[in-house]
Parts: C-alpha cells; sequence; structure tokens
C-alpha cells in the first residue's frame, strides 16, 4: 500500500511541490504501477542472468587525452544568472 | 562477481587495555581520492587544479541534454592499480550507478558512482605500530566515482558562485571497516595509505587543495560490547592533524553524553578547525535518500585477469617492504630506515649512495639531516636540487677521512646544492680544505695559549674544563678549518704535558 505521505516524500525528494488535489490522482496511479511491479516479481527469473545494461556489451573506453573545452563565456550561457566568471545561484549553505 | 553493497560492515572486536577504560572506540574512515590523470573521468576535458572558473567544462560536464560521459581507461587503471597495493581483490565485473540528489555543484542532480559492484573490495593495509607490532586495517571497498563541482559562498552579494571545472574530475573512495580503535590509529593509518599511494604515483594527495580528503564515522561501545554503537559522521577535517583532532574530540564527546546518561543521535558533524570543535551539520533525519540506481549510459567493465596481473608486476615495491628489506639490508634501525622510506625519491637517493660508499649509516645522517633540512626549508623536492648521490659521497668521503671538519663538510654540501661542481672544486676554489699540517696548527695554538692566560692556568691546575673553548678558539680563529681532533692534542701536549 502507498500513501499520500510516500508520494509527497518522493515529490521532495526530487524538489517537486504538490499540492492536495496533485498528489491525491498520482497516489493512486503510484498504486497501480506498483501493483503491476508486483505481478513482474512474480515471474520466475531464476534461470535467467542478471543485467545492468540494456546491450550484450561490455569495456566501452576512451583513452587518457585531453580534448578542448568550451570557453567560460560559451559555457556560461546557459547560466540563469552568472557573477564573476561562475554561476549565481542563491546562497547555499547546508 | 561479487556484490559489495555500501553499508555491510562487520567489526572485530578488540579490547582496549587503559586503566578504567569504559568505553572502547570504534573508527572507520573514508578517503576520496583525485587521480591524476591528464583528462577527466567521462570526457576529454583537462583535469587540472587552479585554472580559470568554468574554463574546463563541456556538455558531459555541465550534464546537458544528450551528452553522453564514456569512462577514461587510466582511471580504472589506476584503480586496480591501488586496490592490489592495499591488497584488494579486484570485481570481475564492475558497474557504474547514479546516486541521485540536488546541489548546485552537481549539475546532472546525480553523481556517477559504485553502489553494489565496486573495482575493489576485501583489502587490508598493514600499519606499523610505535609498538613494533602491526595493526592491520581493513578495507571494505574501494569505488571509482566522480568529483562535483566547487561553491564558493559569497556574503558580500548574498549568493553562491558555482565553479564547474572540479565537476568530472576522477576519484577512488577508500572505505575502511571500523577496524581503528583510536584517533592515533587512524592518524597512523593516514600516513601509511598516503605514503603508499605516492608511491604509486597515482594522486597528489594534497589535503591542502582537496586532492585527498577525509570523512570519519565513528562510535563509542561499552568495553567488551561486540556490536557497534550509534555513529556520528565527521567531516570537514582538512589535515591529517585534523583529522586526530576532531576524532579525540567527538570521542570525549560521545563518553561524556553517555556518561551523563544521554544517548548518541546519528548525525553528520563539522569541524571548525579555528574553534577546534565539532557542530551538528544535519540528523538522520533529514540524511540522504540516494535512490541508487544502474547508470544506463556507461557499459559494465570486466577487468582481465592477464590485464590485472599486468598492473600487479608493474607495482613499485611499497614503503612498508622497503622499510624492511632497508632494515635488514642496510642494517639501519626503525627510525632511521623509516625517515628514508617516507619520501619514494629518498630510499632511492639512499640506495644510489649505498652503491658508492658501504658507511650506510653515515649516508643515512647525511640524508636525514643535512638533506632533507634543506628540502623541508627551501620547501623544494630533492629533484630540484644539484646535489647526486655520487656527489653527496665524495663529501661524505672527505668528511670520513679528515679534508673536511663536519661543520666546514656542512657548507660544502650547501655550495653542492647550488653549482654543478665537483666537490674538490668546491673545497678548492673556497679554501675549505680541513687544516692538519702541523706546522700551521702549532703557529694557531701558539696563539691561542698566549691569548688565553686564565683558561691556560686553569688547565695546568688540573681542570681540563677549558680544553673544549680553546678548541673553540682555534676553530674560529681559522673559520672551522682545522682539524679538531689535532689542535686537541697539541693543545694538551703543549698545556699538561710541558
Amino acid at each position: 500500500m502507498i500513501s499520500e505521505k510516500d508520494v509527497k516524500y518522493a515529490a521532495s525528494l526530487s524538489r517537486i511541490h504538490l499540492s492536495d488535489e496533485e498528489a491525491k490522482p498520482l497516489t493512486k496511479d503510484l498504486e497501480k504501477i506498483l501493483h503491476y511491479v508486483e505481478k513482474l516479481q512474480k515471474l520466475d527469473v531464476s534461470k535467467v542472468e542478471p543485467t545492468s545494461h540494456v546491450l550484450p556489451i561490455k569495456n566501452v573506453y576512451r583513452e587518457d587525452k585531453v580534448r578542448s573545452s568550451l570557453s567560460q563565456e560559451e559555457a556560461l550561457k546557459i547560466a540563469v544568472e552568472k557573477i564573476k566568471g561562475s554561476y549565481k545561484v542563491p546562497k547555499v549553505i547546508e | 562477481m561479487n556484490r559489495v553493497p555500501i553499508g555491510t560492515k562487520s567489526g572485530l572486536v578488540y579490547k582496549m587495555t587503559i586503566e578504567n577504560k569504559q568505553f572502547d572506540t570504534v573508527i572507520g574512515l573514508e578517503v576520496h581520492l583525485q587521480l591524476k590523470t591528464q583528462s577527466k573521468i567521462f570526457c576529454g576535458c583537462a583535469n587540472n587544479f587552479g585554472a580559470e572558473a568554468n574554463s574546463q567544462v563541456c556538455p558531459v560536464c555541465l550534464g546537458l541534454p544528450g551528452s553522453l560521459p564514456v569512462l577514461n581507461k587510466k582511471v580504472l587503471e589506476y584503480a586496480v592499480k591501488i586496490g592490489l597495493a592495499l591488497n584488494c581483490k579486484i570485481n570481475s565485473y564492475i558497474k557504474f550507478d547514479r546516486k541521485n540528489y540536488y546541489y548546485p555543484d552537481l549539475p546532472k542532480a546525480y553523481q556517477i558512482s559504485q553502489y553494489d559492484f565496486p573495482v575493489c573490495y576485501q583489502g587490508f593495509v598493514l600499519v606499523p605500530q610505535e609498538s613494533s607490532t602491526v595493526k592491520k586495517v581493513g578495507i571494505t571497498r574501494a569505488h571509482i566515482e566522480e568529483d562535483a563541482g566547487k561553491l564558493i559562498h559569497d556574503n558580500e552579494n548574498n549568493c553562491s558562485l558555482v565553479d564547474y571545472n572540479r565537476t568530472g574530475t576522477p576519484l577512488l573512495e577508500i572505505v575502511t571497516e571500523p577496524d581503528l580503535r583510536s584517533a592515533q590509529e587512524a592518524y597512523d593509518y593516514l600516513q601509511i595509505l598516503k605514503l603508499t599511494l605516492q608511491y604509486l604515483d597515482v594522486s597528489d594527495c594534497d589535503m591542502e587543495k582537496g586532492s585527498l580528503r577525509c570523512d570519519a564515522n565513528i562510535s563509542i561501545r561499552p568495553v567488551g560490547e561486540t556490536k557497534l554503537g550509534v555513529k556520528t559522521e565527521l567531516k570537514n577535517m582538512n589535515s591529517f592533524r585534523a583529522v586526530k583532532a576532531a576524532l579525540t574530540f567527538e570521542e570525549n564527546r560521545q563518553t561524556q553524553v553517555v556518561k551523563a546518561g544521554g544517548k548518541i543521535t546519528q548525525e553528520t558533524r563539522l569541524w571548525d578547525e579555528a574553534k577546534q570543535m565539532s557542530i551538528t551539520m544535519r540528523s538522520k533525519e533529514e540524511a540522504h535518500d540516494y535512490r541508487y540506481f544502474p547508470d544506463p549510459d556507461l557499459t559494465p567493465f570486466q577487468v582481465d585477469s592477464s590485464v590485472i596481473e599486468q598492473i600487479r608486476k608493474s607495482l613499485p615495491e611499497l614503503p612498508v617492504d622497503k622499510w624492511e628489506r632497508i632494515k635488514k639490508e642496510y642494517g639501519l634501525n626503525d627510525y632511521d630506515a623509516w625517515i628514508l622510506v617516507s619520501s619514494p625519491e629518498i630510499a632511492a637517493f639512499f640506495e644510489e649512495c649505498a652503491k658508492l660508499h658501504t658507511n650506510y649509516k653515515n649516508i643515512c645522517n647525511w640524508i636525514s639531516g643535512s638533506l632533507m633540512q634543506e628540502i623541508n626549508s627551501r620547501k623544494l623536492s630533492l629533484g630540484d636540487l644539484r646535489i647526486t648521490p655520487r656527489r653527496l659521497v665524495e663529501l661524505i668521503l672527505k668528511a670520513e677521512d679528515g679534508t673536511l671538519s663536519n661543520l666546514v663538510a656542512k657548507d660544502v654540501f650547501r655550495y653542492a646544492l647550488e653549482t654543478d661542481k665537483s666537490i674538490d672544486e668546491i673545497i678548492q676554489e673556497k679554501g675549505l680544505a680541513q687544516v692538519s699540517d702541523s706546522v700551521t696548527l702549532e703557529k694557531i695554538v701558539d696563539e691561542i695559549i698566549t691569548q688565553n692566560e686564565n683558561a691556560v692556568r686553569q688547565i695546568k691546575n688540573g681542570d681540563e674544563k677549558p680544553l673544549g673553548f680553546l678548541v673553540g678558539q682555534a676553530m674560529k680563529k681559522t673559520q672551522g678549518k682545522a682539524n679538531p681532533k689535532k689542535i686537541g692534542e697539541i693543545l694538551k701536549r703543549r698545556i699538561i704535558d710541558a
């Protein structure tokens, strides 16, 4: 069983603000999804090799070579606000 | 393949024998090590410290949509190298996972790390103790991950500044078992770990620059208890000494809390170096929920056993092994040998000298004395100085055969650091050869005797104490060049035997 509290917690982890009206239907949806996962968990996978990647490939490397980076100007183009060559964000002190 | 989930640690039971001790202290350390590759871990941006802010970033560093991280081969190679040096097993199946959290220094909102299949697991480090026993510290795991960006807090503008140059710097996180039992043991472990890493030449290991960082977990429990107590995590220590101070502070704090009938809260505490105390940063209620899952951007990895063997064979002799060998091979004591081993360059320099001259103890004295003094006071490394093993041995021979007094030999040594001239040339040029010819020395003694009537009288009356003073006067007169032994002999003959 999934509660509205679980949904709000998951939302807070993703920095999403949910009103009560929004949380209610999402709780139902998530409940359905988890029911489906429950079904999947009943499948016998004892003979299936576990995998963590969708393609049967491994060891895709690059050599340790330096390539040019973006310029500071280019890098800061996507900044909402910038200051002294850096991205400016609200003060964060934990 | 071996699944090594984070957070499953088994503890050893170990009893402290300190009098009236009610509690044992249990410590585990996490070291984050920046690996000194040319390029970053998942992209081709340069991996170096001190560049202009946000000038070493690319779409991968910034987590832009459509960018694809690809593992730097060297990072995996270094991780295996370190793992082998720490006696770890190398996993036959290696994968990367996403560790999810929101913070401005992490543009993707996840850090690429390793969760349950780290590169290295189940190792140990042997730490020589003062009591000439050896402490075995278990290594739970060592895994590869990427560093985050750097935040600078700007009070003036009431904001924070983000520099993403550091994102994607390759890190190896080395986690110990909760095997350490005191702040001193933690300190000793860190020293050995750092030295080992320096021998491997895989990192700058500079805590001030942040290329080696250490967090500590500490708990206490009643003596005899086998279950681990509630731990606190200590962060923000920027030197090994600070780690030791923070652990000592926390050990005392926890003991006081428990003795007063209180309970330890699981929390993260920040060390304040200026105040020499730690403060609560976040409690367990606010603890992160990282929701790890496999990163589909990166393929799994498998290091061939032949490659592992190749890396194993390329490992240099490690500090503790070298220490044991140097003690045995050159008949040096623990302390002397340890000083030589404390830097791979110094140890190599010593062994080069030892090929040319067999008075090993004297070579060691010169290296641990004059040479290390100069290196430390000039803040240089051995390679910056012009002294070579051959020239140091030439100098030592001149001091041993009496051509140079020890005092003057030290002057010659300082000259030798600054020129490429041979020791003979320096001695000649500066007129520094020790004066041992008797005619000259007799003349000097004549002068000393007439100039120091009181001292001479005292000696004649049977008090030999002023003899040393007179020898000193002769040395002063000759700028240290007179052979002090001969001066002493002549003085005795002229004053006492006369």
